[in-house]
C-alpha cells in the first residue's frame, strides 16, 4: 500500500525523523486556518499518490492565510495524473541551503535492501539516475545486520552529502532505517531530504510503501487505508477478500485461479479481443484455491456490478480446486444471483475431476453459461459475446 | 535423474499438524513421496497417522534430521511463524527446504534468505509463496498435483503454481523430469537461473520450459545466462502483458514500474538469447512439441 504524503511523514516524526510542522485539510477555509495556526509563510501541498504534483500546479507557497485559503481552493479538487485532489498539506515554508535524495528500497535481484542517497536531490530520481548515474549511490544493506550509525556514515560518505551536515544526515537516515524496518516498509524515500540554513537536516517529502503481507504484525496499518480513492467496485471486492483489480477500457470480466493464470487469461482475452473490435479484459480476479460457491457468487456478483462488463469468462484449471466443486459455484452463484446475472459465461474447466465438473454444468443447463473445452476457444467466445453485445 | 527431488529423498513437513500441512501430506504420500515424519515443537514425540502411515511428530528440523535422515523439509507454517520455522531448517542445515506459505512479509523473507547466504547456502531454498517442486513418479514436495503428467524429458520452472499445472497439463504427452515453482514474490530463494542450470547438467532432461511474469528482472537475468550456458533448447512464456502500470496483479512480485519488468522486455530478452516465447501457454506448448519431435 502506498502511503500520501502526510501520512508518510507522520510515520517518519513517529520515528524521529525531522519534519516540518502541517496540518492536513480538506477546504480551503480549514487551510487559512491551519496557515493562521502555524503563523508562518507555507506550503499548501496536493496529497495524491503519483509524482509530478509540483509540475502540475499541485505545490504553491502563501505568505499567509489569505493565500493559503486561495492557493488551496486553486488546488483541491484539482486532477494530477488521474487522480483527484482531496486533500492538502498545509506546512511550514522552509528556506532551503541544498536539496539531497535518499532511498531504502528492496532489491529484488540481490535479495536484499539497498540504500540511495545523491547529494543531487529535488529532481525525479529517474532522471538523475539515467543522466548522472555516478552522482547516485547505491549501497547494498544486508537484511541481518541493517543500518547502524557506521553503515550510515558510509552511504552519507558514498552519496557525496557535504561534511558540515554528514554526521546529522547519517543520524536522519538510522531513523529512516528504523521506520523501513519497524513499519514493515518496502520504500521509504525522501526526496529532497534538504539542508537548511542553520544546517539542519530534514524531510521535506516522504514516500513510503508499506507490505500488505506485515497487517498481521501492524493493526494500526488499517488505518491509512483511504477508501475514498479507492475505486468502488475494488473496494467492494476488497470488503469480500477478493484479489481484484479493474482495468480501464475493458468489456470482458475475467474469474480465474491462479495470479498467473488470470494474468495469462488477461493476455490471451486481449489477443482475441483483436479479432473481435478491440474488445479487452475489464478485471484481474484470483479466487484462489478454495473456489466455494460463496467466493464464486461474491466475484462474479462484483463482475456483473460493473456496467462496462459485457461478457464473463470463468477460467479454471484445477490443481488443488476440484472442478466439481467450482462447477457447483457457479451453478450455486447463479441462484444466489438471480436476475441480478444478465451477462453470458464463458466457462472454460480442465484438471482435478473435469468430467464431473463439465457433467454438473451440462445438467443445470443455464441460459446464460456455455462451456468451452480450451483456454483459446473460450478466450475467443467469450470475447466475440462482449463484441456483440 | 531429475533435480533437487529424487525417489531417494526423505521428506519432513513442517507444520504437519497443521490443516493444509496433513491435507498436502497425505497427498504427497498417495504420489510416492517418502515421508519420514513432521515438525511441529508443541506436538513434539506424538504420531500421526497420515495416509495409513504412522509418521513421528518432531520437536526440531535437527532432530528430525538426526532421527530420519531427512534432506527435504516442505513448509506449511503459517505466515506468523514462517520465518523462524525457514531459519529453524536452514539452523539444522537441511539440503532442501520448500517453502509453500503464501503472504510471508517480505522482510522476513530478506532476514531468513540473508541467514542462508550467511550460513554458507547449505540450505537450497524453494518459495516462498510456491507449489513446490515435483519429480514425477518419484517424489513430490509440495502441492504440485500428482495425476497432471507423468515422467518425462521436460524441465519445466515456473514462478506461477496455477500457469505451472497448466503447462504441465498441455505437455502431458511428453512428461516431465521435474517441474518447480519458484513462486511469485519479490524475494525467492532457488531462481529461474540455478533451475535452469540444473537442467542443463540433468541427463534425463532435453528440454526446458521456462514460465515468467511481469515485474522484477529475473527473466532478463535467465536469458543473459541461457545465451551464455544452456546449450538444451529452452521454450519461455511470459504472463501479463495487459497488466497496467503500478497495479499488483496477486503476486507481491508482479508489478511493472515505469518501463523495467514489463512482459514485452522479457519476452525480447528471451528472444535475443535465442529461447522460443509462446504468446500464449498452447502456443507454448506447440512449439515445445515441435522441439521435442525433433530431437
Amino acid at each position: 500500500m502506498d502511503l500520501y504524503e502526510y501520512q508518510a511523514k507522520d510515520l517518519f516524526a513517529a520515528h524521529g525523523v525531522p519534519v516540518l510542522p502541517g496540518r492536513t485539510v480538506e477546504t480551503a477555509d480549514d487551510a487559512a486556518a491551519a496557515a493562521a495556526e502555524l503563523g508562518t509563510a507555507v506550503v499548501v501541498k496536493a496529497q495524491v499518490k503519483t509524482g509530478g504534483r509540483g509540475k502540475a500546479g499541485g505545490v504553491k507557497l502563501a505568505e499567509n492565510a489569505d493565500e493559503a485559503k486561495e492557493k488551496a481552493g486553486a488546488i483541491l479538487g484539482m486532477d494530477i495524473k488521474g487522480h483527484t485532489v482531496h486533500r492538502v498539506l498545509v506546512t511550514t515554508a522552509s528556506d532551503i541551503s541544498e536539496e539531497y535524495y535518499f532511498s531504502f528500497l528492496l532489491d529484488r535481484s540481490n535479495r536484499t535492501f539497498l540504500a540511495m542517497c545523491s547529494a543531487e536531490g529535488g529532481m525525479e530520481i529517474e532522471q538523475l539516475a539515467v543522466e548522472r548515474p555516478d552522482a547516485l549511490a547505491r549501497i547494498p544493506v544486508d537484511a541481518i545486520a541493517g543500518v547502524d550509525k557506521a553503515k550510515a556514515d558510509e552511504i552519507v560518505a558514498a552519496g557525496k552529502i557535504p561534511a558540515a551536515v554528514a554526521d546529522e544526515a547519517a543520524q536522519v537516515i538510522v531513523k529512516l532505517w528504523e521506520t523501513f524496518v519497524s513499519e514493515d516498509a518496502t520504500l521509504v524515500e525522501v526526496n529532497p531530504l534538504v539542508r537548511d540554513p542553520q544546517d539542519k537536516v530534514i524531510a521535506l517529502d516522504g514516500k513510503v510503501t508499506l507490505d500488505e503481507n506485515a497487517d498481521f504484525r501492524h493493526p494500526d496499518h488499517a488505518a491509512l487505508v483511504d477508501e475514498r480513492t479507492e475505486n468502488a467496485l475494488e473496494a467492494k471486492a476488497k470488503a469480500k477478500g477478493l484479489n481484484y483489480v479493474k482495468l480501464d477500457d475493458g468489456q470482458v470480466g475475467i474469474i480465474g485461479n491462479g495470479a498467473g493464470l488470470v494474468m495469462s487469461t488477461l493476455d490471451v482475452v486481449a489477443y482475441a479481443g483483436e479479432k473481435h473490435g478491440g474488445v479487452k479484459p475489464a478485471n484481474f480476479l484470483d479466487i484462489g484455491g478454495g473456489a466455494s460457491a460463496q467466493v464464486m457468487a461474491d466475484g462474479l456478483d462484483v463482475i456483473l456490478g460493473d456496467p462496462d462488463v459485457k461478457s464473463v469468462f470463468v477460467n479454471v484449471f484445477g490443481g488443488i480446486t476440484a472442478c466439481d466443486a467450482v462447477a457447483d459455484g457457479i451453478v450455486e452463484a447463479l441462484k444466489i444471483l438471480g436476475d441480478a446475472a444478465t451477462k453470458p459465461l464463458v466457462v472454460r474447466l480442465d484438471g482435478n475431476n473435469v468430467v464431473e465438473g463439465r457433467r454438473i454444468l451440462d445438467e443445470a443447463n443455464h441460459p446464460l453459461v456455455t462451456q468451452v473445452d480450451t483456454m483459446d476457444n473460450a478466450a475467443d467466445k467469450a470475447a466475440q459475446l462482449a463484441a456483440g453485445a | 535423474m531429475s533435480i533437487f527431488l529424487t525417489e531417494n529423498s526423505k521428506v519432513i513437513v513442517q507444520g504437519i499438524t497443521g490443516g493444509e500441512g496433513t491435507k498436502h501430506a497425505t497427498k504427497m504420500l498417495a504420489a510416492g513421496t517418502n515421508i519420514v515424519g513432521g515438525v511441529n515443537a508443541r506436538k513434539a514425540g506424538t504420531t500421526v497417522t497420515i495416509g495409513g502411515k504412522d509418521l513421528t511428530v518432531f520437536g526440531t528440523v535437527e532432530e528430525a534430521i538426526k532421527e530420519t535422515g531427512a534432506d527435504v523439509s516442505v513448509v506449511f507454517v503459517p505466515p506468523k511463524f514462517a520465518k523462524d520455522a525457514v531459519i529453524e531448517a536452514i539452523d539444522a542445515e537441511i539440503p532442501l527446504a520448500v517453502v509453500i506459505t503464501e503472504g510471508i512479509p517480505v522482510h522476513d523473507s530478506a532476514y531468513f534468505w540473508a541467514h542462508a547466504v550467511a550460513k554458507g547456502n547449505k540450505t537450497r531454498i524453494i518459495g516462498p509463496n510456491c507449489p513446490g517442486i515435483i519429480s514425477p513418479g518419484k517424489s513430490n514436495a509440495g502441492i504440485i498435483p500428482a495425476d497432471i503428467a507423468g515422467p518425462g524429458k521436460i524441465g519445466l520452472v515456473s514462478k506461477s503454481g496455477t500457469l505451472t499445472y497448466q503447462m504441465m497439463y498441455e505437455l502431458r504427452e511428453i512428461g516431465f523430469s521435474t517441474a518447480i515453482g519458484i513462486g511469485g514474490d519479490p524475494v525467492i530463494g532457488t531462481t529461474h537461473i540455478d533451475a535452469l542450470e540444473a537442467f542443463e547438467a540433468d541427463p534425463e532432461t532435453a528440454a526446458i520450459v521456462m514460465i515468467g511474469e511481469i515485474g522484477g528482472d529475473a527473466e532478463e537475468r535467465a536469458a543473459a545466462f541461457i545465451k551464455a550456458n544452456v546449450t538444451k533448447p529452452v521454450v519461455g512464456y511470459v504472463a501479463g502483458f495487459t497488466a497496467p502500470e503500478g497495479k499488483t496483479m496477486g503476486h507481491a512480485g508482479a508489478i511493472v514500474s515505469g518501463s523495467a519488468g514489463t512482459a514485452q522486455a522479457k519476452k525480447e530478452a528471451l528472444e535475443a538469447a535465442g529461447v522460443k516465447v509462446g504468446k500464449t501457454p498452447s502456443e507454448t506448448a506447440a512449439l515445445m512439441r515441435e522441439i521435442v519431435a525433433g530431437l
